[in-house]
């Protein structure tokens, strides 16, 4: 039961900290801001149970980001052919492929070859193994198809989901105060937490859409009706009309210009008409795209489609060199300021869908709180009256290990920035219960040594050692319980495990390490008799 | 520290008392066996009460804006109006609050919104949300899948943790005791159905944790007996550890009851099912652990030489057909 004056000094340090970083947390933060930088200002951070706010789990349609790609596969082969001047007879989309069917078959080696330029190369960190994206290989009758491969669509999504994750923050947190979450979960999920946020029908509406932004040429050949009857002139597709029923129009599939190329968008009123607009403004690139179709397209229509709808199909009065304009699409002032917003924040990779979300008002938030303070401090209550009853002066030492165990349970929880919630205060109540056990478990067996005839001291002794090796042993399983929670467990079941992983952690060094400290300072000043010490358990 | 009063602790547990654990053996195991193939046909029958995480679908917890009394009836009429499936309203916890469940949607991940701002509309003015949860059907079927294999990799993890500090007997005892006490505590639920959710998942892993913590308690004690009494009829050996450990195990259980009492009674409504099966798990844990993990090893016979080389004596305590009582 010696313990190294190096040693005592190191386990009180150890706990100084503790009770040192859990200071804060007892403070309001307007208060705790006012401190100076050298003390530890950091506070225990609430989940969202607990302080009220939102989660929402997006999921990225991996269809819309292989459909995406496929087209971008497709002009660009078209576009290599030409430059290669091999000649084309057609470039479609069939079953997840590019196809392409050469003017003459005998040139397939040499379109193969060009083809292949479009593969990149991709690597898996993983396994190690290197691969390209896409598949060029050549079919029947001077059919070229150009095959995504599986990796390769993995990391167009995971590519996408990295970008949609930073659109997303621009659209929902564009000055960067708020405390928004915004993560990746798995491969093409998105976690957004907002806390404090209880209606989440603007956050929905802000992230919902993708805001693909495009300006088309309209087809002077051929009505929508037309279109619908035979079918569009190739390179071209029928539009659907938006919200102000502008009504289907026939439109090259390429656009002249996409909403990326904007530089600002910004909602304003018009001049004359007074009714909200957006006003917008392209880069440089942009603008002379712009321009350039302007001047060649005078007195003719074209249209502006957001998300696969036109929303409107101004007609081109003179040409627009200035890379400026409005569009007017029968706005109100608040769908004018998000759609502002969303172009300024560039379009998502993809359509994203809310698989789960969670909302917690504030109200409820305190309710947990204070019901969670009432029954801790109740549990806490009897733990210490039935360790005390039970163990008597050493109960009282167990206690201020349970003190000091919750100390450091939450002074680490601080320090990795873990958020409580309410699972968590069950799992903190759980894992005083296992500090209590590797109490009694060391208290029933000096008894047991006692009752065996054994003195005092070596009662003692023999306890904290004999009852180590169980202690362990225990406390390992339950670790390895938590650890699988923590795996495999979503939300609330992480939160309960994080919290009893750290309650476990720490019990070993607070309930025995410090317990052993202070019966060892208690054997120091003990009454001795002639039987040797007299142990109060 | 002399000022320290030093007072003396009740030791309130008759440590003479040899409770014949063993000669119950057969019994309990076959009471066991008998609960375990009854929660087993509720299970089957009945199914579980699987709550919002699992099976999908909207759950709204309100309050009423003037702080006043929540008018069911009116509610349900007003809600069951909207076409969205059955809906399901009750007071939960004060007369002001009412939580709504609403079942999953037909027609995926988006028809669950437009039911949200169905009930919202409907709600607007008299009432606030407190809480508003939606579970879409891919996140739903995954849960249920993680769900249940985090129960099962859990006893797997236990086991082979076991395993690997005891004897492969040790480890069967334990896997046994921890089946028997996720399958009737999942029985239970089957039974009053009781909603079964996430939370219900993580008190299921923590009570395999709580067993198998008094189980190696047991385990550790039969393996320094084994060392201490070489002779010893494994029966009466094994009883001789229940019997030594028992005042701890009644002790910390008690203390883990308590503390899960005030929480089940002051914590708050959301985690009231929770902390109601962890209170189960622990009182059928320390059960398991005394009469099922233990005696198991009774049958199985055991190592019973630990001073000498590894493995250097095989498995050599009594054979299982020595399951009489002991003393």
């Amino acid at each position: 039961m010696h313990f190294s004056p190096f040693k005592q000094a190191m386990i009180w340090a150890v706990v100084a900290l503790g009770v040192l970083l859990i200071v804060p947390s007892f403070f309001a933060r307007e208060t705790v801001d006012k401190w100076p930088s050298w003390v530890p200002r950091k506070q225990l951070s609430l989940g969202l149970d607990l302080r009220g706010g939102a989660y929402l789990l997006y999921s990225m349609e991996p269809g819309d980001v292989r459909k995406d790609w496929l087209e971008t596969l497709r002009d660009d082969a078209r576009r290599r052919l030409r430059d290669a001047k091999i000649g084309v007879q057609a470039v479609g989309i069939t079953g997840g492929a590019v196809q392409v069917r050469l003017a003459k078959p005998e040139e397939a080696d040499a379109a193969v070859k060009e083809l292949r330029n479009l593969a990149q190369q991709i690597g898996n960190v993983l396994t190690g193994t290197t691969g390209t994206d896409v598949d060029v290989r050549k079919a029947e009758g001077g059919v070229i198809l150009i095959v995504p491969t599986e990796p390769g669509i993995q990391n167009r999504i995971s590519n996408a989901v990295s970008a949609a994750i930073e659109t997303i923050r621009r659209r929902v947190d564009p000055d960067g105060t708020t405390e928004a979450l915004i993560v990746r979960e798995g491969t093409s999920r998105i976690l957004i937490q907002v806390p404090g946020l209880t209606d989440t029908t603007e956050l929905k509406k802000l992230v919902g859409t993708t805001a693909r932004l495009t300006f088309h040429e309209v087809s002077r050949d051929m009505t929508a009706e037309q279109a619908k009857q035979t079918r569009p002139p190739p390179g071209f597709k029928v539009y659907e009309g938006g919200a102000r029923d502008e009504g289907a129009l026939v439109l090259r599939e390429t656009p002249v210009v996409r909403g990326d190329e904007l530089a600002d968008a910004q909602p304003g009123f018009d001049q004359r008409t007074n009714e909200p607009v957006i006003s917008f403004r392209f880069n440089n690139a942009g603008a002379r795209k712009f321009g350039a179709f302007t001047t060649s397209h005078v007195n003719q229509p074209f249209a502006i489609v957001l998300d696969d709808k036109i929303i409107s199909a101004p007609v081109v009065r003179e040409p627009i060199l200035g890379g400026s304009g409005q569009i007017s699409g029968s706005f109100t002032v608040e769908s004018a300021n998000q759609l502002a917003v969303q172009l300024r924040s560039g379009a998502l990779p993809a359509k994203l869908t809310i698989v789960n979300e969670r909302t917690v008002g504030p109200s409820l938030g305190a309710d947990s709180i204070e019901a969670g303070k009432l029954a801790g401090i109740i549990g806490g209550i009897a733990t210490i009256v039935l360790t005390v009853l039970a163990y008597g002066t050493f109960g009282l030492f167990a206690c201020v290990g349970l003190l000091v165990h919750g100390a450091l349970t939450v002074a680490i929880m601080t320090l990795i920035g873990a958020s409580l919630t309410l699972p968590g205060i069950a799992g903190l109540v759980l894992g005083i219960a296992m500090a209590v056990d590797a109490n009694v478990l060391v208290f029933e067996r000096i008894r047991e040594e006692l009752r065996a005839g054994k003195s005092g001291i070596a009662a003692i002794d023999l306890g904290f050692n004999r009852a180590f090796v169980t202690i362990a042993d225990s406390q390992l399983t339950t670790l390895a319980c938590a650890t699988v929670m923590f795996w495999l467990g979503s939300g609330p079941i992480r939160g309960f495990a994080v919290t009893l992983s750290v309650g476990i952690l720490t019990s070993i060094f607070a309930s025995v390490t410090v317990v052993r400290l202070l019966v060892s300072y208690w054997l120091r000043s003990a009454k001795r008799t002639p039987r040797g010490v007299e142990v109060p358990v | 520290m002399k000022w320290l009063p030093n007072f003396k602790g009740i030791d309130f547990f008759p440590h003479d008392l040899r409770l014949p654990f063993m000669a119950y053996k057969g019994p309990a195991i076959a009471l066991s066996i008998v609960a375990m193939l009854l929660s087993l046909t509720v299970f089957f029958v009945k199914g579980l009460n699987y709550g919002i995480d699992f099976k999908g679908g909207l759950v709204i917890e309100v309050q009423t804006a003037s702080g006043g009394p929540a008018n069911v009836v009116q509610l349900r009429d007003s809600l069951g109006k909207l076409g969205i499936g059955a809906v399901q309203i009750q007071e939960f916890g004060a007369p002001s609050d009412v939580m709504i469940r609403v079942e999953q949607q037909p027609g995926g991940e988006e028809a669950q919104q437009v039911a949200l701002g169905k009930v919202q509309e409907a709600l607007k003015g008299e009432y606030v949300s407190r809480r508003t949860e939606i579970v879409g059907p891919a996140v739903s079927s995954e849960l249920r899948f993680t769900g249940f294999l985090a129960v099962f990799v859990g006893v797997l993890a236990i086991t082979a943790y076991v395993w690997f500090r005891f004897e492969w007997q040790f480890a069967v005892g334990v896997i046994v005791a921890l089946a028997h006490d996720v399958l009737l505590t999942v029985g239970v639920f089957a039974l009053f159905q009781l909603e079964f959710d996430l939370s219900i998942v993580a008190a299921l892993l923590t009570i395999l944790g709580y067993s198998v913590n008094d189980s190696v308690v047991v385990s550790d004690r039969i393996r320094e007996n084994l060392r201490k009494f070489k002779r010893m009829e494994l029966n009466e050996l094994l009883n001789i550890s229940i019997n030594e450990t028992l005042s701890r195990t009644i002790l910390t259980g008690c203390t883990a009851i308590v503390v899960l009492v005030a929480l089940y009674v002051f914590g708050g409504e959301v985690i009231r099912n929770f902390n109601l099966a962890m209170l189960l798990g622990v009182v059928i844990g320390t059960y398991s652990s005394m009469f099922i993990a233990a005696p198991m090893l009774g049958y199985l016979g055991v190592k019973r030489d630990w001073s000498g080389a590894k493995g250097a004596t095989p498995a050599g305590g009594a054979p299982t057909t020595a399951a009489r009582a002991s003393k």
